[in-house]
């Protein structure tokens, strides 16, 4: 465990600067000059003269070679300055930390609803193979996989906040404003976990030591819960960073048609209006977040499972 | 895509001793699904909606007529009319003409992207295989689809660059599993003969390796097809991509959030579309996984 560990904090940085590359050469890859976009933004309707571009560019910095700038955003980023946004003026990094709360809060319950149901449906579907459970979970799972989040959250505002009055549609602050939106980013990460637990409880319910513990006699929901089900969670904890790139793609729409003032309306309005520091900013956030949540993962399941700990370790 | 099923290694895929009667058996017991039939007739439906689109008689999905405006549905609207007095049928079957058109594009493009890496990870090894492979795990710390909103606003606004986002992001997971069976294909030994009996990486790769990522790639493209409709009509719903008047079913979307109280008949009929393409690809990509891929033993009933 020690070794494995020291492994992968080794290839951390490696990956923390590959990140940082990227994110880099976004600003890069985009045709025009960020310059004459910054003037664009503050003075909307007029063509920047040549001179004005210039003096933008070294006040941005671009004029230097981009090794340079390169190596300038890095030592920037490294003690949090992520430089500021070309449209408000502010620092991003300051946007990024004041955005972080109410995603957390909107991915966090999303993923809290998609396991308290995905998983007594999943556990039920596979021990009732065949049965009116089963019939409904999977074709739940396969609507849910095909349903768009934009539609859906349509769907939703529609019944609920239109038709019915039950709910607010927008906005942000209180709890009942976060049931729409929680739904509507649930139900895709909710399909997927649905269908991993009952394909990995059907197969774990078909190993050996589980008959085995039937032979012994034990009770069905002894055999189901006590032995199969610890063996049959293993794959969800593996798939938490697929779930998670999930809830993050679907947070930035789900944000963005609910008015929840989070990371993800930040991402489509900077996207939008190409305010480049801030969709850097954004993708590297999110590329470390992704990275941390999977290491933790990662080693959570190697404490659950020793098999991982004892058998590939040493390869 | 096309082109690839007709690759005249298609065949090898059938295990020798298997003979053309398994085959035919296969594809007997996959139209026995329910699912794979449904998926199957939705696919027909919308290629044919597609294809055909210019030449069915329907009113000009962009012509605006603002009499006509917000019609409910009608005889002669049959899914009444936008804020515009556009026809709403209309408008969505032309869309299904966009959508397959932008998702074969980006299929192909990323694609095109996975094999040359793949292949070139796989068959080579060494520094290149370490250094492609180096990237593919970088990529996959990004969630593809807010990579593809940083690509796709980083080009501006445009379907085109939404396309080439897309295609820009999407083969990372395909080229790690195209690696694999190149990898694995390279030290059979029938491969090993191939090289002994002279033939050139060049042959190697086109008569022996080729054949064998045939069923692997028809099974991850028919899987794709619908998270690429999906991901390609977010980002058009986001802004990013088709501009108004095109008739596309995410910008449709974006277009007809106005009026979310007065026509909500706007914002759920090319949701609906979107949802029913989306069905039909999962459904017939699981079918032909089930077929293709030996390794999947079936589960469920």
């Amino acid at each position: 465990m020690g070794a494995y560990l020291a492994r992968r904090l080794a290839t951390l940085p490696l990956l923390l600067l590959g990140i940082s590359a990227v994110s880099f050469a976004l600003l890069n890859l985009a045709p025009g000059d960020p310059a004459e976009i910054v003037l664009r933004q503050r003075n909307p309707g007029q063509l920047p003269n040549p001179a004005e571009v210039a003096a933008m560019r070294v006040e941005l910095g671009l004029d230097a070679p981009l090794p340079v700038q390169y190596a300038r955003w890095v030592s920037r980023a490294l003690v949090g300055d992520m430089g500021q946004s070309y449209v408000t003026e502010q620092p991003v990094a300051s946007q990024l930390a004041r955005r972080s709360v109410p995603t957390a809060l909107l991915t966090a319950t999303a993923l809290g609803l998609a396991l308290v149901v995905a998983v007594p449906i999943g556990i039920l579907s596979a021990r009732r193979r065949g049965g009116v459970v089963d019939a409904v979970a999977r074709l739940a799972a396969l609507v849910g996989a095909a349903a768009p989040s934009y539609a859906l959250a349509y769907g939703l505002i529609i019944l609920f906040a239109v038709k019915l009055s039950w709910l607010p549609a927008l906005g942000y602050g209180s709890a009942s404003q976060v049931v729409l939106p929680a739904v509507a980013l649930s139900l895709a990460p909710m399909a997927q976990l649905m269908r991993l637990i009952r394909a990995s409880m059907l197969e774990t319910l078909g190993q050996d030591y589980i008959r085995t513990a039937r032979a012994k006699g034990l009770a069905e929901q002894t055999v189901a819960f006590r032995h199969a089900l610890r063996n049959a969670l293993l794959p969800a904890i593996g798939a938490t960073g697929v779930n998670l790139g999930y809830l993050l793609s679907g947070a930035v729409i789900v944000e963005t048609i609910f008015t929840w003032p989070g990371l993800g309306q930040l991402m489509v309005g900077a996207a939008v209006t190409r305010d480049y520091p801030v969709v850097q900013g954004f993708v590297a956030y999110i590329a470390v977040v992704v990275l941390l949540v999977n290491l933790a993962a990662d080693i959570a399941l190697r404490v659950a499972d020793p098999r991982l700990r004892f058998g590939r370790d040493e390869a | 895509m096309a082109g690839a099923t007709e690759h005249p290694g298609g065949r090898v895929l059938v295990p020798p001793v298997a003979g053309v009667n398994r085959w035919r058996r296969q594809w007997v017991a996959l139209l026995r699904e329910p699912g794979t039939v449904l998926g199957l007739f939705l696919v027909t439906t919308l290629l044919l909606a597609g294809l055909l689109a210019p030449w069915l008689p329907l009113d000009d999905p962009t012509e605006i007529n603002l009499p006509d405006r917000l019609l409910s549905p009608s005889a002669e609207h049959f899914l009444g009319t936008d804020h515009l007095g556009r026809d709403t049928f209309s408008r969505i079957v032309h869309g299904a003409r966009m959508t397959l058109l932008a998702a074969a594009i980006t299929l192909a493009l990323s694609m095109t992207i996975a094999l040359t890496v793949g292949i070139l990870s796989g068959y080579h090894g060494g520094w290149p295989d370490t250094a492609l492979m180096g990237v593919v795990d970088l990529l996959l710390a990004f969630p593809s689809l807010i990579l593809a909103i940083a690509v796709a606003g980083a080009l501006g606004p445009g379907l085109f660059n939404v396309l080439l986002a897309a295609g820009a992001v999407w083969w990372v997971g395909h080229a790690r599993i195209i690696r694999g069976v190149t990898l694995g294909t390279r030290q059979m030994e029938y491969v090993t003969a191939a090289r002994a009996a002279g033939a050139g990486s060049r042959r190697i790769i086109l008569r022996h390796i080729a054949p064998n990522i045939l069923g692997p790639i028809v099974v991850i493209a028919s899987l794709d097809v619908g998270w690429i409709i999906l991901g390609i009509a977010g980002l058009n719903f986001l802004g990013l991509g088709a501009q108004p008047p095109t008739p596309e079913w995410g910008a449709m979307l974006n277009d007809a959030r106005p009026h979310l109280q007065t026509a909500p008949r706007l914002l759920l009929l090319p949701g609906a579309a979107i949802f029913v393409a989306v069905l039909g690809f999962n459904l017939l990509g699981d079918g032909l996984r089930d077929l293709l891929d030996p390794r999947t033993v079936r589960q469920g009933g």
